[in-house]
Formats: C-alpha cells, sequence, structure tokens
C-alpha cells in the first residue's frame, strides 16, 4: 500500500483521496513513515517535521469529505502532502531559514503561500532544508547539515531549494514549496530531475517568505510531473494586497490550456522557440550539452519553429547580480539582531550583544552581507548598486527584444549536472553554476526547469524554458510537450539502498 | 536676540510632524497615544521575517495636503528609499523614507506677514519606536541604565519631514515658523500639533558667519520639542558658537543634543561618526503613481488656510491685524467669533471683547475657549445689550462675562436675576448727582475755580451710589448741567 501512495502524482493523490479510494490520513502516513525511514541520517531534506499537525489536517479533510462536502470547496490540493522550505513562514512551526540566528524561533503568522496551500486542501508535512538564507546553490550552507542528493548522496542536490529538490525526488512529498532568488528552484530541480518553475516575478506572493533579495525573489512549485507542477502554481498564485509588488492578474488555469493546446493538438505547430549562442557558453559539461541539443531535436520535431536569438547583455548577468541581491540582502537582514527574535546572545553591553548574536551567521551569509553593504556605502553606490540596476534594464531589454522573434527560449538549466560536496570550495566557482539561471531573475521573467536527460554517471541534466512575463501557460505547455514526448527515459534514484 | 549682534545667525530647520491618520504608515496597527507598551503592534511593525509594507494612502493624501498648503510641487512618481542605522527603536534596521524623490519640493511659508522661509522638500517617513531607559536610580536612567525596554507602538507612525532652507536669522523667526507651521497643519487637519505628545519635533541647523563673509560651518540640534526649547537652543548655541568664533576656534560639525534641565546643548556625535545611511531603493514598495485628478482635488478643497482666515477677518469684519491674528489662529475662539458677528452684533465690539477679557480670563486659567462655558449665544447677547444700552460695558466686564465664561447661561437672564440694567432715566439720575452735589460743597467749589478734573470725582460717587448702573453719560449731562 504504501509504495503504491507515494508512487503517485499529486493529481492522482488528488483523485485517490476525493474518490475516497484512500483517505487523506493514509496518504500522510504514507508519506510521513517514508520520510521517518529514510530523511533522517541520510537525505536530510527535512529540517522539521510536523507529524501531529499533518496528521491532523489530514483527519479533518477526511471528515469534511465523509460529511458530503462539495469536492470542490475540499480545494485544488485536497489531501495532497505538500513540504515548505525552511524560508516560508508556518504558524506554529519554527521557520529557521536554514540559520542558527534563527534557532527555535517559531511562527507568528502565516506566509500567504503557506495560508494558499492549507486552504486549498493540502497537508504541509514540513519545513524542508535550505542553504542559510537561501544563499547557496548546493544547500552546504544550512545550519542543519546539508542535505544530500538522493540519485547520489554524495553529490549536492544543489541549492537554495535543496530540501525541496530532494524530497520530491526521493518521494517524501509529492509537492514542495521552493523560492528563487537566482535559480534556487530551476538549479536544484535540474540537479535531482524534477520540475522546478521561477514564476514571473509579482505572480506568487512574498508575503511571509523570509527576503532574501526583494526585487529577485520568487517562490514556485516543485514537482515530479509538469501537471502537478502547474497545479500549485494555480494554487499558490495569485494578487495578494499584503504584497506591494504583487500584480493583480486573473488565476489562470494551466492544466485546461495544456489540454486545449498541447494535448488536443499534440504539435507545437506555431510555437516559435529562441535559441541564444550567449546561452550555451563553453563551460557546458558534454553531457549537457548534447541533453540540450537532443532537446532542441525533440523540439523540432514537434513541430516547433526554431530561431536563433541574440542576448548580449546576459554577460554582465553574474556581475549585476552579486551587486544587487547582496545590497538587498545586506539591508533584508539587518532586522536579525538578537533584540525580538531568534538568537540573542548575552553581552556586556548593546555593540556587544549585536556583534555577538551575529555571530550566528554562516560564512556566505556573512560574505555577503558585507560585499552588499559595502555596495551600497556612500561614495560607492552609483559606480556599484546605480550602475548594476541599469545592467539589469538591459538585461531585461535584451530579452524583449529576442522575445519580438520568439515564443519562449530554451537553455541548459546549469552548466553540469549535481557536483560533489566540497567541490566547489571557491564561491566564485560556485556562484558560476547560476550563470545560466540568474538572467531570467534579474529580467523578472519566469523560468521551468525540466529533465532533459542523464549524464555517464547517471546524474540529470535540466533544460531551462523561459517565457514572456505572465507567460506560464506557453511554458507549462511546451514543458508538457517535451515531458510527453522527448523519449527522455524516466528513470528514479534507488533510495532503498541507502537503509 | 532681537538686539543687534555680532555675528549673523543662519538658522535651517527640518520639522518632523505626525500624520493624523488612524493607522500606521505600512500596516494596520492603530496610531492612538497612550496605549500599554507594545499594544499598538503586529510581525508587520515589529519587523518579523518575511513580512511586507503596505502604503497606507491616508497617509500620501496627508503629505500632499502639507504640501499643497506650503506652495510646494508635488511629484507623482515619487519613490521610497531605505535609511538603514541599527538601534534596538528601529525593528527592520533600516526606516522607510524618502530619499532623492521625496513627495513634495521646493514650497514656502510666510511670517511676521512679510518674511518668506523657503523649503527644500517635505518627504514622508516611517517613525521609530521608543526605548524606555530603566534603572534603579533615576538619575541613571539616560546613561548606564541597568537596562532599557523597547516599546514599538510608535514603531511605523506616519511622519512628513518638513525641510526649511537656512533662511532664518533668529530665535524669533525660528519660533515663529514653527509657530505657523503647526497652524497650517492643524488647520488643514493633517497633524493634531501635539508637542507634548512629540506630534511635532524639530531639529535645527544652526550656523554663525560675520556680515559680509561665507557661511559657517553648522551645528545640528536634534529632537527639539517645544517653542520655548527651540529658542533656548538657538540662544545657547549663539553663545556657544560666538565664543569659539570670538576665541579664533573653529565650530565642529556635529550633531548635538538640547537639554531642558541646563539650557544647554551637548555634543552627540561629530561628522565623522555620522551615519552612512546606504540609502537604496525600497524594493518592497513600488513608485507612487499619484494620479493628477487626486491632487486636483485636494487642491479645490483645501481648508481656508490661517494666513487667509486673518486676511478675512481684516477684509470681511474690519478688525485690526493683531486681533485678527489672535481670534483667526485659535479654532475655538474663531469659532464662536464667527457665530456671534452672524447674530448682527458689532465685529469690533466682539473682537475687543475676545482680545482684552476673554483672553486675560484665558491666560490666567492657562486653559482654551473650548474648556470654557461661553456659547456664542450668550456671548453675542451680552454685547447686544452693551450695544443697547441695557448695560454698561463695566456692568458686562464685572459681573456678567466671568460668569458666562464659568457657568454658561443667558446674559439677560443675569441681567434680570441681578438687576442690572442700567439706570436711564434722567430725572432719577438728576436727583442722585443733587443728592452728590449736597454732599460734597468742598469739591463743588473746587470744581467752579476751574478744576475740571473733578469732575470725574463726582461721576465715581454716583456710579457707587447706583452701584455702576447708571448711564455714564446721563450722568455727565445732569453734572454739567447742575454745576453750571
Amino acid at each position: 500500500m504504501s509504495n503504491y501512495i507515494i508512487n503517485k502524482s499529486a493529481l492522482e493523490l488528488k483523485e485517490s483521496f476525493l474518490s475516497a479510494e484512500i483517505s487523506a490520513e493514509e496518504i500522510t502516513k504514507a508519506f510521513l513513515e517514508r520520510i521517518n525511514q529514510l530523511d533522517k541520517g541520510n537525505i536530510n531534506s527535512f529540517i522539521h517535521i510536523c507529524d501531529d499537525l499533518a496528521i491532523q489536517k489530514a483527519k479533518l479533510l477526511d471528515s469534511r469529505l465523509i460529511k458530503g462536502e462539495d469536492k470542490a470547496k475540499l480545494g485544488k490540493l485536497a489531501g495532497i502532502p505538500i513540504g515548505i522550505k525552511d524560508l516560508i513562514n508556518m504558524m506554529g512551526a519554527e521557520t529557521t531559514a536554514g540559520s542558527n540566528i534563527l534557532k527555535g524561533h517559531k511562527s507568528v503568522y502565516n506566509a500567504t503561500v503557506t495560508h494558499k496551500a492549507i486552504s486549498e486542501g493540502a497537508v504541509p508535512l514540513g519545513k524542508l532544508n535550505l542553504d542559510e538564507f537561501a544563499m547557496g546553490s548546493s544547500n552546504e550552507t544550512s545550519a542543519f547539515g546539508s542535505c544530500k542528493n538522493p540519485w547520489d548522496v554524495n553529490r549536492v542536490p544543489g541549492g537554495s531549494s535543496g530540501g525541496s529538490a530532494a524530497a520530491v525526488a526521493a518521494k517524501f512529498c509529492p509537492l514542495a514549496y521552493g523560492t528563487d532568488t537566482g535559480g534556487s528552484i530551476r538549479q536544484p530541480a535540474a540537479y535531482c530531475g524534477l520540475v522546478g518553475m521561477k514564476p514571473t516575478y509579482g505572480k506568487v506572493s512574498r508575503y511571509g517568505i523570509i527576503a532574501f533579495a526583494s526585487s529577485l525573489d520568487q517562490a514556485g512549485p516543485m514537482t515530479r510531473t509538469v501537471k502537478d507542477n502547474a497545479l500549485l502554481l494555480e494554487a499558490m498564485s495569485g494578487y495578494d494586497p499584503k504584497d506591494s509588488t504583487s500584480i493583480n492578474t486573473e488565476t489562470e488555469n494551466y492544466l485546461e490550456y495544456i489540454k486545449n493546446n498541447f494535448e488536443t493538438k499534440e504539435s507545437l505547430e506555431g510555437t516559435r522557440i529562441g535559441v541564444a549562442k550567449d546561452f550555451t557558453p563553453d563551460s557546458l559539461d558534454d553531457d549537457t550539452k548534447a541533453a540540450f541539443e537532443n532537446a532542441i531535436k525533440v523540439y523540432q520535431d514537434l513541430g516547433a519553429e526554431i530561431v536563433e536569438v541574440q542576448l548580449p547583455k546576459i554577460k554582465y548577468s553574474l556581475a549585476c547580480y552579486y551587486i544587487i541581491a547582496p545590497a538587498e540582502a545586506s539591508s533584508n537582514l539587518s532586522r536579525f539582531d538578537g533584540i525580538r527574535f531568534g538568537t540573542r546572545a548575552e553581552a556586556a553591553n548593546l555593540d556587544a550583544v549585536y556583534k555577538e548574536s551575529r555571530h550566528n551567521f554562516g560564512e556566505e551569509v556573512t560574505r555577503r552581507i558585507m560585499l552588499g553593504t559595502y555596495a551600497l556605502s556612500s561614495g560607492y553606490y552609483d559606480a556599484y548598486y546605480k550602475k548594476a540596476q541599469q545592467a539589469r534594464r538591459l538585461i531585461f531589454e535584451d530579452f524583449e527584444n529576442a522575445f519580438e522573434t520568439c515564443d519562449l527560449i530554451i537553455s541548459p538549466t546549469t552548466p553540469s549536472p549535481a557536483f560533489r560536496f566540497g567541490e566547489k570550495s571557491d564561491p566564485l566557482e560556485m556562484y558560476l553554476s547560476d550563470v545560466l539561471t540568474v538572467p531570467v531573475n534579474l529580467a523578472g521573467l519566469p523560468g521551468l526547469s525540466i529533465n532533459a536527460g542523464y549524464d555517464s554517471e547517471g546524474m540529470p541534466i535540466g533544460l531551462q524554458i523561459i517565457g514572456k512575463a505572465l507567460d506560464e501557460k506557453s511554458i507549462y505547455n511546451a514543458a508538457y510537450a517535451f515531458e510527453q514526448k522527448s523519449g527522455v527515459e524516466v528513470r528514479e534514484p534507488a533510495l532503498e539502498a541507502l537503509v | 536676540m532681537a538686539t543687534k549682534t555680532k555675528y549673523k545667525t543662519v538658522i535651517g530647520l527640518e520639522v518632523h510632524a505626525q500624520l493624523k491618520t488612524a493607522t500606521k504608515l505600512f500596516c494596520k496597527c492603530s496610531t492612538k497615544f497612550g496605549a500599554k507598551p507594545n499594544e499598538n503592534t503586529c510581525p508587520v511593525c515589529m519587523g518579523y521575517p518575511g513580512v511586507l509594507p503596505v502604503l497606507n494612502e491616508q497617509a500620501v493624501e496627508f503629505a500632499i495636503k502639507a504640501g499643497l498648503a506650503l506652495d510646494c510641487e508635488i511629484d507623482p512618481n515619487c519613490k521610497f528609499d531605505r535609511k538603514q542605522y541599527f538601534y534596538p527603536d528601529l525593528p527592520k534596521g533600516y526606516q522607510i523614507s524618502q530619499f532623492d524623490k521625496p513627495i513634495c519640493t521646493g514650497g514656502k511659508l510666510t511670517i511676521f506677514n512679510d518674511k518668506v522661509v523657503n523649503l527644500e522638500r517635505i518627504h514622508m517617513e516611517e517613525d521609530a519606536g521608543k526605548l524606555v531607559h530603566a534603572s534603579e536610580d533615576a538619575a541613571d536612567r539616560l546613561h548606564g541604565s541597568d537596562y532599557s525596554l523597547v516599546d514599538l507602538n510608535r514603531a511605523g507612525t506616519p511622519l512628513i519631514e518638513i525641510v526649511s532652507k537656512p533662511d532664518m536669522s533668529s530665535a524669533e523667526e525660528a519660533v515663529a515658523y514653527v509657530k505657523e507651521l503647526r497652524k497650517i497643519l492643524m488647520a488643514i487637519g493633517v497633524c493634531d500639533g501635539n508637542m507634548q505628545e512629540g506630534s511635532l519635533r524639530c531639529d535645527i541647523n544652526i550656523s554663525l558667519n560675520l556680515e559680509g563673509e561665507p557661511l559657517g560651518t553648522r551645528a545640528e540640534i536634534k529632537n527639539v520639542n517645544s517653542f520655548r526649547s527651540i529658542a533656548r537652543a538657538i540662544e545657547y548655541e549663539y553663545k556657544r558658537q560666538s565664543k569659539l568664533l570670538d576665541a579664533g576656534e573653529k565650530v565642529v560639525q556635529e550633531t548635538r543634543l538640547f537639554e531642558e534641565n541646563s539650557g544647554k546643548t551637548f555634543s552627540m556625535r561629530s561628522k565623522e561618526d555620522s551615519h552612512d545611511y546606504r540609502y537604496f531603493p525600497e524594493p518592497d514598495l513600488v513608485p507612487l503613481a499619484i494620479e493628477e485628478s487626486l491632487i486636483n482635488e485636494l487642491r479645490e478643497n483645501q481648508p481656508e488656510l490661517p494666513s487667509q482666515k486673518r486676511n478675512r477677518y481684516v477684509s470681511e469684519f474690519v478688525i485690526p491685524e493683531e486681533a485678527a491674528g489672535i481670534i483667526a489662529d485659535d479654532e475655538g475662539l474663531a469659532e464662536i467669533f464667527e457665530k456671534a458677528v452672524a447674530e448682527g452684533v458689532s465685529s469690533t465690539k466682539l473682537a475687543n471683547w475676545i482680545t482684552g477679557s476673554i483672553s486675560a480670563y484665558l491666560n490666567t486659567k492657562e486653559i482654551s475657549i473650548k474648556e470654557t462655558k461661553l456659547s456664542a449665544d450668550s456671548f453675542a447677547e451680552m454685547v447686544k445689550l452693551i450695544e443697547e444700552g441695557t448695560i454698561s460695558d463695566n456692568i458686562a466686564k464685572n459681573s456678567i462675562i466671568e460668569e458666562l465664561l464659568e457657568k454658561g447661561g443667558s446674559a439677560k437672564a443675569i441681567v434680570e436675576r441681578d438687576d442690572l440694567a442700567q439706570i436711564t432715566d434722567p430725572a432719577q439720575i438728576e436727583a442722585i448727582v443733587q443728592e452728590v452735589i449736597d454732599a460734597n460743597q468742598k469739591q463743588v467749589e473746587q470744581f467752579r475755580s476751574g478744576n475740571q478734573k473733578i469732575k470725574g470725582f463726582f461721576v465715581g460717587q454716583v456710579m457707587k451710589a447706583t452701584a455702576g448702573k447708571a448711564s455714564p453719560q446721563l450722568i455727565n449731562e445732569s453734572i454739567s448741567k447742575l454745576l453750571k
């Protein structure tokens, strides 16, 4: 029974629950059991598991179903377990951002996305591991131990949403929330063979998500299938008056769109897919290059028109990102002073309290605070932050121009598949793993990663599909087409070997 | 300071005014004063992880209103920035303020009828919280206290900062500027003007220089919150800086603190220690897009400004400028005055009463007209009784006005109850005058030998005999007739 449950997609689980084939409690217990067996000491994807809360929520759903409540009212995610990145507030549970400075900090309110998940009938199983304050690409900066890649526990799951990626890949939950500031959803999705979507900036409310770089942060869904992903985005997105940067548009039914498009037409004829030389750097490893070339061929075979586009300014993306993101982070992290919440050091006077409390920030976080503080300092602002914002505008315009001749742009998600722990000890080398995802955040566009094959050692390789602002539906349609017709084998990590 | 001084004083002011909104600038917490510590707080104004600000549109309207009343340019596309520094009363580690694109630029305000003080800008920002330094020993409260408590009730309260150009040159001008500014903000309903509760606070920038020489180095005196303190702080700074300059020393550019008890200012931090606020655009808020129609609507519906009201009083009610100032600037006095005028009583007489007996009474009791029982009706009635000759000015002054102020009621009823009506029968008065003349032959002699001044004595005697009720005009006529 247990395997029967955990192998189902989110949509299938919802169907099983609503048709009273399997109860929400059984579903929840099956996943919790698997987490208890395989996560702790192995994958380490969960920082906190909320067993009692989850079972309580599941039981409530069961009783509502039995009472004959309208099935639509049980929600878009009725009965489906979800994992929540520990950057996102969930009332009553600890929210640590993977940092010692917030160790033991209990959320006093729900993030909008948490509230949405719960009101749509999802069952939150717990909080997922991440790089400290979402700053990292490997999950190695978490204060609660790094999370492992289920495909090879000697490798990183990617970051910062490494826990979310690992948990979904390991079938600890069919759905997970990630957040993406420079690739933190797409890169780990690529490393773990998943579908991960970074929506258009403003599509998903940021309220209640601990801010890293406010003008870049965006939460999004991480799943094993495209349809599950579309389902979760539909449930989590939408205008939120509590977030002034949220966009006021109507919610879209992506599943309906896929059904009326690729599922009906079985072709991508009329879709123009852009490929840019600037998006296929020399540093690409051979297997990644091969998988990407195969993807182009898949799309050609599906009837899409492949067009070459120019994105000459995206080469400035990393430089630009590593000014803007740390600058905003240095400001956003000022509130962690040990005075009102989190860890307060006992010290002789106020300055010492500040200083000692901040020793609870890890090395990477400290580095970025220093970088950002420097970039915003008087006399440097024009040369760094202002310049970076101007460059950002040019990068955005690059995409705008490119989208005049195409509907979607594809690229590899990362230059190479998941690396081994400790392999990238030089921060700059680590930052380069985000070189293909960062431009999308700078431009505020939606981007998705989907599995496009495996390297010679069996590690998954990601394909990135970028769309126009608010055109997530076209991305999903193309991703679904790829998932169904690419012929890329569906493999699973051999997790049971761990026990 | 009104006397001629050796150095020219150059003063610019930054006034922080709390906007009278019901809720805070970026969350829905109440702005009510006097709540229990941390009662008016939520995750947003406490800066909890993950929260976001949402702009209070009422505050923006109030800021626009202030800008319009002060002749500023309104920037419909202004934006917010983060001003960053660390202090436990600043929960986020930054204050959301406006740096290079404030909502209002330019503007001006006139004091003493014709002295124009130009404005640099007005920007919106959120207030910080409050630290309570606790100690067993009261003397240690500020420095070396045992521990400090944080009260975030005030954190996030909307403020506007009104920055003047350095256009003032004396304590009198500075005080007049803040007084006029306060009146304007109160008149347009954007600030309650309560300086004791901190609704209006002021930073003073002051420098001295010799006539014809370049401007001197300035000191900034922070958080002065009463008119008296503004004057004292400026006077102290003049003495301090001029002493330095006289001795050939330099004034240091620094931030200073005014201490009320000693009346002195103390160095808080020098320019070298000054904060680098690392301003950058607030990414959690989008730039504003204020509709032109809103600005026009607010411009059209602008309430009468104090200066407009004063001018109107002079032209419409034909009262002296000084009286117009006293009455128009006080909401309660203005209300009672205008209502009484509407009853058809002489505006000049009403104004005289307000600036005379009534103001004297209010000053002695240290209360405002609104705290008295005087109604516009009974005030108008009393003055009408004088105009008609039913009572004299003196009777009203000595026997009626105080009762109206303290207990209210009708002037006519008091006149009847206490039998205060003037004696207006010439024969009755003549009889009394005759009695006085008969009883004071010596004075009659003096008068007849040319001492006209002695006439006042007779008037006084008659008044005494009639308990002040005799018509002074009739007394005069009688005396003239009988002493011929």
